[in-house]
C-alpha cells in the first residue's frame, strides 16, 4: 500500500509534465506546418493580414502587443512600484493592511470585467478627450486597462521583496545619518531588486497573455498603429476572434500566432527563473 | 539642505500620488459597476450561467486539487532532489506562464475535437483544471513546508507508517493552507474568459448534463458587453462577480486567519 501510494503521488507529480508537453506539442504540431505556406520571416513582418485572400502578416498584431504590453508595464512599475513602497515603509501597519486588502480586491478582478469598465469608460473618454480612427478603441485603452491589471501583480512581488530585506540594513542605513528616503532608495529597493524585476516580468507575461479584456478595448483592427490612438489588434486577440471558425491554412496560422505567443511567453518566463536563480545564489 | 528637504517633499508626494491613483482605480471600477449595477441584479435571468460555473468550478477543482495535493506530496514527502524533481518543477513554472488563450487552443483542439467531448463544459473544466493545476501544486507545497519536521517524526516514532503519517498527521496541518490555494483557484476559474470560450462554447441555458455547452458569468459578461444589447444585464452580471469575488477574499481572510490564530 505504502509503495502503492508512491507511486500515485508520483503520478500525480508527472502530470505536470505531461500537461506541459501536450500543450507545446499540440501548439507546435498545428502551428509548425503552416510555414510551409508562408515562412517564417514573411509571416512576422507580414503588414497585411486577409485569411479570405490567404494573406497572413502578423506584424500588426506583434507591433500592438509589444506596444500594449511596454506600456503597461511602465505604468504597472511606476505606480506598483510606489505603492508597494507606501505599503511597507510609509504607512503604519493598521492602515497598510487596509491597503493591503484593497489591493487583493484588485487582484481578484475578472480580466473580463476590466473590459467591460474600459469599454464603458475609458474607450468614451478617450474618444471625447482626443478622438482618434477608433472612437476611443485604441492602444491606448490597451496599455490604460492592461496597466490597471498587472498593477496588483508588480505590487504584491514588490511588496514581499521589500519586507525580506533585512532589518540590519535599514538600521545599518539609519545610524549612518541616511533619512528614511534615502534608505528606500539607495539601500533596500537595490536590495529587492531581483525579486521586484521579476514581478516585473511576471506583469509582462500577464500583460502579453491577456485577451478578452484586451479585445473589449482594442477596436481589433488588423492594421499597424500610426498613433497610440490607433485601433490595434493584439496576439491573443487574433487567435480568440478567429478560431472558433477558422479552417485550413487560416487555422493553422492561427496555431502558428500562438506559437509565436508561446515563444515569447516562455523566453520571458525562462529570463526570471535565471534571474531567480541567479539571486537565489547570491 | 534646505534643497534636500524639498525634494524629499517631492518624493514623498509623488510616492502619495501613486498609492491614490491604486485606490483611484479600484474605487473607480467598484462604484462604477455597482451604481450601474444595483438596480440590474437579477438573478433568475442568470440562473443557467451560475449553474454553468458551478459546474465548471466543480469540475475544475475535482480534477485538479487532488493530482495537485499528490503531485505536491510527492515533491515534499518523498522526492530527493534530482533531475526528475527539477523537471516537475519547471512543468510547473511553464503550466503557471502559459497564457489563457493557449490553453483555450489547445483545449479546443484536444479535448473538444480529438477527444470529441464538443464544445461543452466537460471539455471547458478539463482544460480550467490544466490551468489552475500548478496554482494548486504550489500551495499545497508551501503548506506542507510550514508542518513542523517533529509532527512526522513524532508519529513515525509511534510505529506510524509514511503512508499514514502523511494522510492523518502531514495532510489535516495542512488543511488551511491548502484550502487558502482551492479558494484562489476558484476565483481563478470564476474569472477565466479565454480559454472556457474556445472550449465550452457560449450556449445559453441550464445545462442537463456536462455534456452540453455553457456559458460561465464571465464569458456571459464578455458576450453582453461585445453585442451591446443588454448592457444594463452586462452591469447585473459585473457585479455578481464582483460580489463573489469579495465573498472569496472574505474566506480567505477567514481561513489565514485560523492559520495564524492561537493552537
Amino acid at each position: 500500500m505504502d509503495k502503492l501510494m508512491r507511486y500515485v503521488f508520483m503520478g500525480c507529480a508527472a502530470v505536470t509534465i505531461l500537461s506541459i508537453s501536450i500543450i507545446a506539442g499540440y501548439v507546435v504540431a498545428n502551428g509548425v506546418p503552416f510555414f510551409a505556406h508562408t515562412d517564417l520571416i514573411s509571416f512576422l513582418t507580414g503588414k497585411e493580414w486577409i485569411p479570405s485572400g490567404h494573406i497572413y502578416g502578423i506584424y500588426p498584431m506583434l507591433v500592438a502587443s509589444i506596444l500594449g504590453t511596454l506600456g503597461a508595464v511602465t505604468i504597472g512599475v511606476v505606480i506598483g512600484i510606489s505603492t508597494a513602497i507606501v505599503l511597507v515603509e510609509i504607512l503604519p501597519p493598521s492602515l497598510s493592511s487596509w491597503l493591503s486588502k484593497a489591493i487583493d480586491l484588485l487582484a481578484g478582478i475578472p480580466s473580463v470585467v476590466y473590459g467591460f469598465f474600459g469599454l464603458m469608460v475609458i474607450v468614451p473618454l478617450i474618444n471625447k478627450t482626443w478622438g482618434g480612427p477608433g472612437a476611443g478603441s485604441s492602444l491606448l485603452a490597451v496599455i490604460f486597462i492592461l496597466g490597471i491589471m498587472i498593477l496588483p501583480t508588480i505590487i504584491r512581488m514588490t511588496e514581499v521583496s521589500l519586507r525580506a530585506v533585512p532589518k540590519e540594513y535599514k538600521e545599518g542605513a539609519l545610524a549612518l545619518g541616511a533619512t528614511r528616503l534615502q534608505y528606500i532608495f539607495k539601500v533596500q529597493l537595490r536590495a529587492a531588486q531581483s525579486g521586484i524585476l521579476a514581478g516585473i516580468i511576471l506583469g509582462t507575461g500577464r500583460a502579453l497573455g491577456e485577451t478578452m479584456a484586451v479585445m473589449l478595448v482594442a477596436g481589433n483592427t488588423a492594421l499597424v498603429p500610426d498613433s497610440i490612438l490607433s485601433p490595434v489588434r493584439t496576439l491573443t486577440a487574433n487567435v480568440a476572434l478567429e478560431m472558433s471558425y477558422a479552417m485550413g491554412t487560416h487555422q493553422q496560422a492561427l496555431f502558428a500566432t500562438g506559437l509565436v505567443l508561446f515563444a515569447l511567453i516562455m523566453a520571458i518566463n525562462l529570463l526570471m527563473q535565471y534571474i531567480l536563480k541567479r539571486a537565489g545564489r547570491n | 539642505m534646505q534643497q534636500k528637504s524639498f525634494k524629499e517633499t517631492v518624493l514623498y508626494g509623488l510616492l502619495g500620488l501613486a498609492t491614490t491613483i491604486t485606490l483611484g482605480f479600484l474605487f473607480w471600477i467598484l462604484s462604477y459597476v455597482i451604481i450601474n449595477g444595483i438596480a440590474h441584479i437579477e438573478l433568475s435571468k442568470l440562473t443557467p450561467a451560475i449553474v454553468t460555473t458551478v459546474y465548471m468550478v466543480g469540475i475544475g477543482l475535482g480534477i485538479a486539487v487532488p493530482i495537485g495535493i499528490g503531485a505536491a506530496i510527492y515533491l515534499n514527502e518523498y522526492a530527493r532532489p534530482g533531475k526528475f524533481v527539477n523537471a516537475i518543477r519547471f512543468a510547473t513554472e511553464c503550466l503557471a506562464a502559459v497564457p489563457s488563450i493557449i490553453f483555450g487552443l489547445f483545449g479546443m483542439m484536444f479535448f473538444v475535437k480529438q477527444m470529441g467531448f464538443g464544445w461543452s463544459i466537460l471539455s471547458g473544466g478539463l482544460t480550467v483544471s490544466i490551468m489552475i493545476l500548478p496554482t494548486v501544486v504550489k500551495t499545497t507545497e508551501e503548506a506542507l513546508k510550514t508542518v513542523p519536521l517533529s509532527y512526522r517524526e513524532g508519529s513515525l516514532a509511534l510505529g506510524a507508517t509514511k503512508l499514514s503519517t502523511i494522510m492523518k498527521v502531514v495532510l489535516p496541518s495542512a488543511v488551511p493552507g491548502i484550502l487558502t490555494g482551492v479558494v484562489f483557484s476558484t476565483g481563478r476559474i470564476i474569472g477565466e474568459t479565454a480559454a472556457i470560450y474556445l472550449t465550452a462554447g457560449m450556449v445559453f441555458r441550464v445545462p442537463q448534463s456536462v455534456m452540453q455547452s455553457g456559458r460561465t458569468l464571465s464569458v456571459h459578461l464578455y458576450v453582453l458587453a461585445n453585442e451591446g444589447i443588454s448592457i444594463s444585464e452586462a452591469y447585473g452580471t459585473a457585479i455578481v462577480l464582483l460580489v463573489v469575488v469579495f465573498v472569496l477574499n472574505l474566506i480567505s481572510y477567514a481561513i489565514a486567519g485560523k492559520l495564524s490564530g492561537p493552537k
